[in-house]
């Protein structure tokens, strides 16, 4: 039988994937380009029975997300550069305590409050860097409307498997832009969902280190008591200060992302095999690289290009091995360069060209192409 | 002497607070002279009173000296961040309404930080008791000024003596909608109790200030000899019941805050409220 299709906009989509993966739970405040996700959920939350809120800020929109996943529920918040300075704190809770939940951020120009109505790349390190310490994360960057819903979803999966927060980061353009999208039917994604403890209630350790990562109870519905901080703590969630629990504490929760790269990267490329020139895109800028390099391609230039589906981690040793063929690698983005200098890191002696925008304008194919021809 | 033996004797029984502690998470980290520890055995004995179980509860709180008081107790528990422990709270409501949520936060978690949290957790009127434990200071940090320190005060970070006005946590949290408002002090500890009682059995936002004393910080550096000379000068004769209020001529009442539930009003309660959106969606 053939699929329901639906023409839908990026953040529709969004919504559409939160609640395929399962969401039941939403705080939120209002920002653009990102305010759509929390009124389609607004709407449709209470219809399957889930949870929703308008929170007075995005400090206490992450901080209720946080406690409706400790509550047992899925949980999204939705928001926009400012509102992610915002959350930064929240955020490093979540990693240390090991909470899952899900943040979208549609990207918008910046720096502070910055082109509201306009596209940018621009806070990709901040979700590296954002909040302090050393911390975990997973970001998705998807380039289509239909890509926003599978990877909201597996942004869930994600989140839910590895007991953290997880970003889905896209660009205005995509997050506004409408395309048909194939909705799927319960069954055709995988849904992931957090493990629970099975042991007797007086065993249960919430960081139990005899895991790789320790079951999950939910507050006053598994029968478990347990405790949970964001200071440094032991097995149990009590605060510690013990040097060598200190240490495992924070490399541990690195160590669950890097122990499982292959679980967490994915990336699209094309004609990789033997191009010289390599485009690393993503988001909307990503189409306009896809046709440049299709375009170059014709004109018989060696082009090929990665497209990231999984931005952090970032795809390194995929990008050690491309620098191997590699005499250039050109990277568009509507910023002043922040994913560029994590290529360069991996392309070490090899030629990295931006390719760099923020007048709030998208790069267009144009411009990508004149820069391969460069090098051709 | 066991339980049942005392009860043989017709003794006075000592109160069990084993049963809501955690094993192995004494002693506490609370100075000697500190309040906050007068504040847990009330709050532990009204929990009892009212017969709550530790599973039926959720203890929320911030970041402070005051906020370390769910590390302590076998309920569900979360430490969460300076400010923010009413959102936090929030989203496990909302997520289970059938839990009972207690915050214990600090007067700077509360109403400096989480100022903006405060008020609109009482606006929105969700079943929650929020303790503020108020003693004047931002203990954990070493005795800064917080929105509650009197003008005047000599604080690390105000040597000449604060200079802004205090807020009254209780004016804030009625003016905000709180449906339940009270003020105790670690020095009434059989009002305290009964006030923390009525504080959870009242379905809405309750607000309870609890004044206590932080002799290391706040007593030492504004000229308390002791614990219990500042809780004599503040709380006992810093403070004059409701229930007096009538009878006493106002040059009595002069400088005086009252004690006691100062507002208590029923209103439609946030989890049930929500519980109609879903189903006016769902029709
Ligand atoms: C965002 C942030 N800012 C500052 C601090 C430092 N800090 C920890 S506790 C505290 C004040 C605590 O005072 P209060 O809430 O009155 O509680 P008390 O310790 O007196 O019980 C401060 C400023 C912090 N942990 N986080």
């Amino acid at each position: 039988m053939a699929k329901v299709k639906r023409f839908m906009q990026g953040n529709e989509a969004c919504a559409e994937g939160a609640l395929y993966a399962g969401c039941n739970f939403f705080a939120g405040y209002p920002i653009t380009p990102s305010t759509e996700i929390a009124e389609i959920l607004g709407y449709q939350l209470p219809k399957i029975g889930g949870k929703w809120i308008q929170m007075e800020d995005e400090i206490a929109s992450i901080a209720a997300t946080i406690g409706g996943s400790l509550g047992g529920c899925k949980a999204l918040t939705a928001t926009s550069g400012p509102g992610l300075s915002l959350k930064q704190e929240g955020l490093g809770y979540a990693a240390m305590a090991e909470i899952p939940c899900v943040i979208i951020n549609v990207m918008r120009g910046g720096p502070s409050t910055g082109y509201p109505t306009g596209p940018s790349q621009s806070d990709m390190m901040t979700a590296k860097w954002g909040t302090h310490g050393d911390h975990p994360v997973i970001a998705l960057t998807p380039s289509t409307v239909p890509e926003i819903l599978t990877e909201t979803v597996r942004a869930f999966n994600l989140a839910e498997k590895y007991r953290m927060p997880v970003f889905v980061f896209y660009d205005e353009i995509v997050g506004h832009m409408r395309e048909p999208v194939e909705i799927p039917e319960p069954g055709d994604l995988e849904i992931v969902d957090r493990a629970k403890p099975t042991c007797k209630p007086e065993d249960y350790k919430p960081y139990d280190s005899n895991f790789e990562i320790a079951p999950l109870a939910a507050y006053g519905k598994d029968g478990y008591r347990f405790h949970v901080t964001g200071l440094n703590h032991g097995d149990d969630g009590f605060p510690t200060n013990d040097s060598k629990r200190i240490d495992q504490g924070c490399r541990s929760i690195m160590a669950k992302i890097e122990n499982n790269l292959d679980d967490i990267l994915k990336n699209e490329t094309v004609d990789m095999d033997d191009a010289e020139i390599v485009l690393f895109a993503y988001g909307s800028t990503a189409r306009s690289a896809s046709f440049a390099q299709r375009k170059a391609r014709e004109k018989g230039i060696k082009a090929g290009l990665f497209r990231p589906l999984t931005m952090w981690p970032f795809p390194e040793k995929a990008i050690r091995e491309a620098a191997k063929k590699a005499k250039v690698f050109i990277v568009p983005e509507m910023n002043l360069g922040q994913m560029s200098l994590e290529v360069e890191r991996c392309a070490p002696g090899i030629e990295v060209k931006g390719i760099n925008r923020v007048d709030g304008e998208p790069i267009n194919p144009a411009q990508i192409l004149e820069c391969i021809e460069k090098y051709k | 002497m066991t339980a049942e033996a005392a009860k043989k004797q017709k003794l006075s029984v000592p109160f069990d607070y084993s049963k809501y502690l955690r094993g192995g998470k004494l002693p506490h980290i609370w100075c000697p002279g500190c309040g906050h520890g007068i504040i847990l055995k009330a709050l532990l004995r009204a929990i009892d009173k009212i017969g709550l179980t530790n599973d039926e509860i959720c203890m929320v709180s911030g970041i402070g000296c005051s906020s370390r008081t769910p590390g302590y107790v076998d309920f569900n528990t979360m430490h969460t961040l300076h400010g923010r422990a009413l959102s936090y709270a929030t989203g496990i409501k909302m997520a289970n309404p059938d839990l009972n949520l207690i915050v214990t936060t600090g007067d700077g978690d509360a109403l400096a930080i989480g100022g903006n949290h405060f008020i609109h957790t009482c606006r929105r009127n969700i079943d929650m008791t929020i303790l503020v434990y108020s003693n004047s200071i931002y203990g954990m940090t070493g005795g800064q000024f917080s929105p509650t320190t009197p003008e005047g005060s000599k604080t690390s970070t105000s040597p000449y003596g604060a200079m802004e006005p205090n807020f009254d946590c209780c004016e804030l949290a009625k003016a905000s909608g709180a449906t339940f408002v009270a003020r105790a002090t670690s020095y009434h500890v059989a009002e305290l109790e009964r006030t923390i009682k009525a504080a959870i059995e009242h379905k809405g936002t309750s607000v309870v200030e609890i004044l206590d004393q932080c002799p290391i910080y706040f007593g030492r550096q504004n000229k308390y000899k002791s614990a219990s000379h500042m809780m004599e000068m503040i709380e006992k004769d810093g403070t004059v019941s409701v229930k007096q209020v009538d009878k006493l001529p106002p040059e009595k009442l002069e400088g005086k805050l009252l004690r006691g539930i100062l507002h208590q009003v029923e209103g439609e309660e946030y989890c049930d409220k929500y519980a109609k959106i879903i189903e006016k969606a769902q029709d």
